[in-house]
């Protein structure tokens, strides 16, 4: 795992995140959420310093950040792109939707392009079964995908293009 | 305390309020088969994740089965233990486990130990009807430990023993699903974590997933190389467990059984440990009382309590954890490490043997050992002052491939001048024995007089934590003890608080101290077993006829050929050490 050297600002923010929490080692999951949404992902050397502050072992804070995939070890992109694999989505065809995201953008789950524009993921259920199979990017949940509409999405978030995807 | 009264298969049976189907069961003879589950009775430790649901139970008016491990018994339950729908669940879920795990047991470490091989053989499981994917993850090999994980069942018992009994918390379970595996962080090599190498996961784990670094074959080279002398140590606590391995009742000493057998395998010379053990005590003793006259002498720089250093898993738990107490334990080097110092120069010299053709085999209960003897400050030139560090379980298999029929052999005695030991030698092999053997020195020391009694009934046990305070003739020394690093850690906030009452501590990582090592006969769960090994070492003290180390004349002898005295500096050269910042 390449190190990266954490500046004080960024362990800092960590170390006030996890007293917010009243470095309680219960309150873990809230902590990584806060964290992460500050900084966009949880390397290895935020992860120490978390394990650090609530006083519990590093491969506990690994092991959770491991088990679900809302958590990234890696940098997401600019735009960060979640198909959806919950049964519901996943009989409705996503698998050939991720390939298709896979197909445009060069990359596998759990990348992002070089650019650092586009990242992928899986996630499991959005809890928007009845519009399966479901993309989220950012924020933004597009219903009813099929492959044929990939490329459309991915243009929406390339600048100067137009926008021509349906959102739900 | 509320009663519950229960049938379980149509016999009535009445338990206290909170008691477990299982525990229901077996008061009333009814052993319901459990894999996952562990419970170390009167060590607190207890694994219980109801996880692999071989013990479920169907319960009447229930719609699912129970996991009889963790469901509480409950007013009026009618339990099948054996019910057509449980057998069938609890074949299922073997074959589920065994769908996905390595079929290799005719060459697996673990054959004829594993817990898995005999739930399968006890349920009768002759065919796997399902076949799916296998994991394939990578081997992490380290110098004590192997982790090969696709023999993991995912039972957590490892997880239970590196995290609640011994908080060094290498192991979670990692990733999620079909990927879950138990791991360090990050999925680094154990090499790269803080783990101590107490191998108390080893101990535990059911299947091979979890085993030791084997040095056999090292060890037959060197044997068959006739350019090599070579010597073998043995420490206290083996002698109190090998017998376990060739059907022996737990607790039997096989002292001269061993002497006799590792002589027929080769070794030129068979020495103790024990005799190290004594040297031990001259020298943490001496750096003990030397403290102490400090102390009460008002010296201000002078640091209490002292530490044992024995336990090699201990030093590197407060290496990484507690750095800033890195002067407080004593620099005496362990038994192992120094019985390697003197053997390959002291005794080398004696018998004209260069030290490059001198070979120190250890057996040792203990997975640790291996990675102290590999730890760089004790080797000369590259030379290893101990070259290979068995286990209680390598040496049996050793024994095996030397056809030796170890019930048969006659008791045979250790070698001199590194074979010679005191009763307060090997009572090193459990809980409370080093503190006691170095009271026995301290006092006679201290005092000028002598010892009015050598049984020191006030420091054995198996709590977790124990103090005493002895009467050094008017002045009260007060001593902790500690087995389990959990429990060490206890004691070392203290010492960080400055709240620690203590002059002297204990403390041996494993549970039991020695006797429970993770390179000793598994004990499966049994709690009896490390007891009665305990018993054992204590009846050895009791039948030597020497039980203090200050009064080993072999001990006597190398002071005055060889050191000069206790803490000289050519002990301080040979037989200390330092400590360093693993943080």
């Amino acid at each position: 795992m390449p190190g990266i050297k954490l500046s004080e600002k960024t362990i800092g923010l960590i170390r006030e995140v996890c007293s917010d929490f009243g470095n309680q080692g219960s309150e873990l999951i809230n902590v990584l959420h806060q964290v992460q949404s500050k900084l966009g992902y949880l390397p290895a050397e935020v992860q120490e310093v978390i394990a650090k502050e609530l006083n519990i072992s590093i491969a506990k804070v690994y092991g959770v950040v491991t088990f679900y995939s809302f958590f990234t070890m890696i940098p997401m992109g600019e735009h960060p792109i979640s198909i959806c694999m919950g049964t519901a989505c996943y009989v409705r065809g996503s698998e050939q939707v991720l390939a298709e995201f896979k197909r445009q953008l060069s990359i596998e789950v759990g990348q992002s392009t070089a650019d650092n524009k586009f990242s992928l993921n899986c996630l499991r259920c959005v809890g928007a079964c009845g519009l399966a199979p479901v993309v989220m990017v950012g924020d933004k949940v597009y219903g009813r995908v099929s492959p044929q509409m990939v490329k459309g999405i991915i243009s929406e978030y390339k600048e100067g293009c137009a926008s021509e995807a349906k959102s739900a | 305390m509320e009663m519950i009264n229960l049938t379980i298969d149509h016999k009535p049976v009445v338990v206290r309020q909170g008691t477990t189907i299982l525990k229901a069961a077996s008061s009333i003879g009814i052993d319901i088969p459990t894999l996952c589950y562990m419970k170390l009775d009167d060590m607190n430790i207890e694994n219980k994740p109801g996880g692999c649901r071989v013990c479920v139970v169907e319960v009447k008016g229930r719609r699912n089965l129970a996991p009889a491990c963790c469901t509480e018994a409950t007013e009026g339950m009618e339990i099948n233990t054996h019910s057509i729908r449980a057998i069938n669940a609890r074949r299922t879920v073997v074959e589920l486990i065994l769908s996905d795990h390595p079929a290799d047991c005719l060459i697996c470490a673990k054959s004829g130990n594993c817990d898995l091989q005999n739930m399968a053989n006890h349920l009768g499981i002759r065919k796997i009807h399902y076949q799916g994917e296998q994991s394939s993850y990578r081997e992490d090999t380290s110098p004590a430990i192997i982790r090969e994980i696709n023999k993991c069942i995912m039972c957590r018992r490892c997880e239970t023993m590196c995290n609640d009994v011994q908080t060094v918390g290498v192991l979670s379970a990692v990733n999620r699903g079909f990927q879950a595996v138990v791991a360090p962080a990050f999925e680094m090599n154990l090499d790269h974590s803080v783990c101590t190498y107490c191998g108390q996961c080893v101990a535990v784990c059911p299947t091979g997933a979890l085993t030791e670094a084997d040095e056999t074959g090292a060890v037959i080279r060197a044997l068959s190389d006739p350019t090599k002398t070579v010597i073998v140590q043995t420490a206290p606590a083996v002698r109190a467990a090998l017998g376990e391995e060739f059907g022996m009742p737990a607790g039997t000493l096989v002292t001269g059984k061993m002497v006799a057998a590792l002589r027929r395998l080769g070794f030129d010379y068979v020495f103790d440990t024990d005799f190290a053990a004594d040297l031990t005590i001259l020298e943490e003793g001496t750096e003990l009382l030397s403290r102490l006259s400090a102390f009460m002498e008002g010296d201000p720089n002078v640091k209490l309590p002292i530490l044992t250093s024995c336990c090699p898993a201990w030093v590197k738990f407060f290496e990484h954890h507690f750095p800033e107490l890195k002067d407080i334990p004593s620099t005496a080097r362990s038994p192992q490490q120094m019985f390697g110092s003197i053997a390959k120069t002291y005794f080398a010299d004696k018998i004209g043997v260069k030290r490059e053709n001198l070979v120190v085999v250890s057996i040792m209960p203990c997975l640790a050992k291996k990675y102290e003897s590999s730890r760089p400050e004790f080797s000369v030139n590259g030379n290893p002052d101990v070259d290979f560090a068995l286990s209680t379980r390598e040496l049996a298999h050793l024994i095996n491939l030397g056809n030796v029929d170890f019930n048969s052999l006659p008791n045979d005695e250790f070698d001199q001048p590194l074979g010679e030991s005191t009763g307060a030698a090997v009572i090193f092999g459990t809980t409370g024995g080093v503190i006691e053997a170095a009271v026995r020195t301290a006092y006679e020391v201290f005092t000028g007089k002598p010892l009015p009694r050598v049984d020191f009934e006030e420091l054995r046990g198996m709590d977790g934590l124990r103090k005493a305070t002895i009467d050094f003739n008017g002045t009260p020394i007060n001593i902790g003890i500690a087995h389990g690093l959990g429990n060490a850690r206890k004691l070392l906030e203290d010492i960080q608080a400055g709240n620690s009452e203590f002059h002297a501590i204990e403390i041996m990582s494993c549970p039991g101290g020695c006797i429970g090592g993770g390179g000793q006969p598994y004990h499966h769960g049994d709690a009896e077993i490390l007891k009665k090994r305990q018993r054992a070492i204590y009846s050895e003290d009791k039948n030597k006829t020497i039980r203090k180390s200050h009064e080993n004349p072999y001990i006597t002898k190398l002071y005055e050929e060889f050191l000069g005295a206790p803490m000289s500096e050519k002990a301080h050269h040979l037989l200390h050490t330092k400590y360093f910042d693993r943080s």
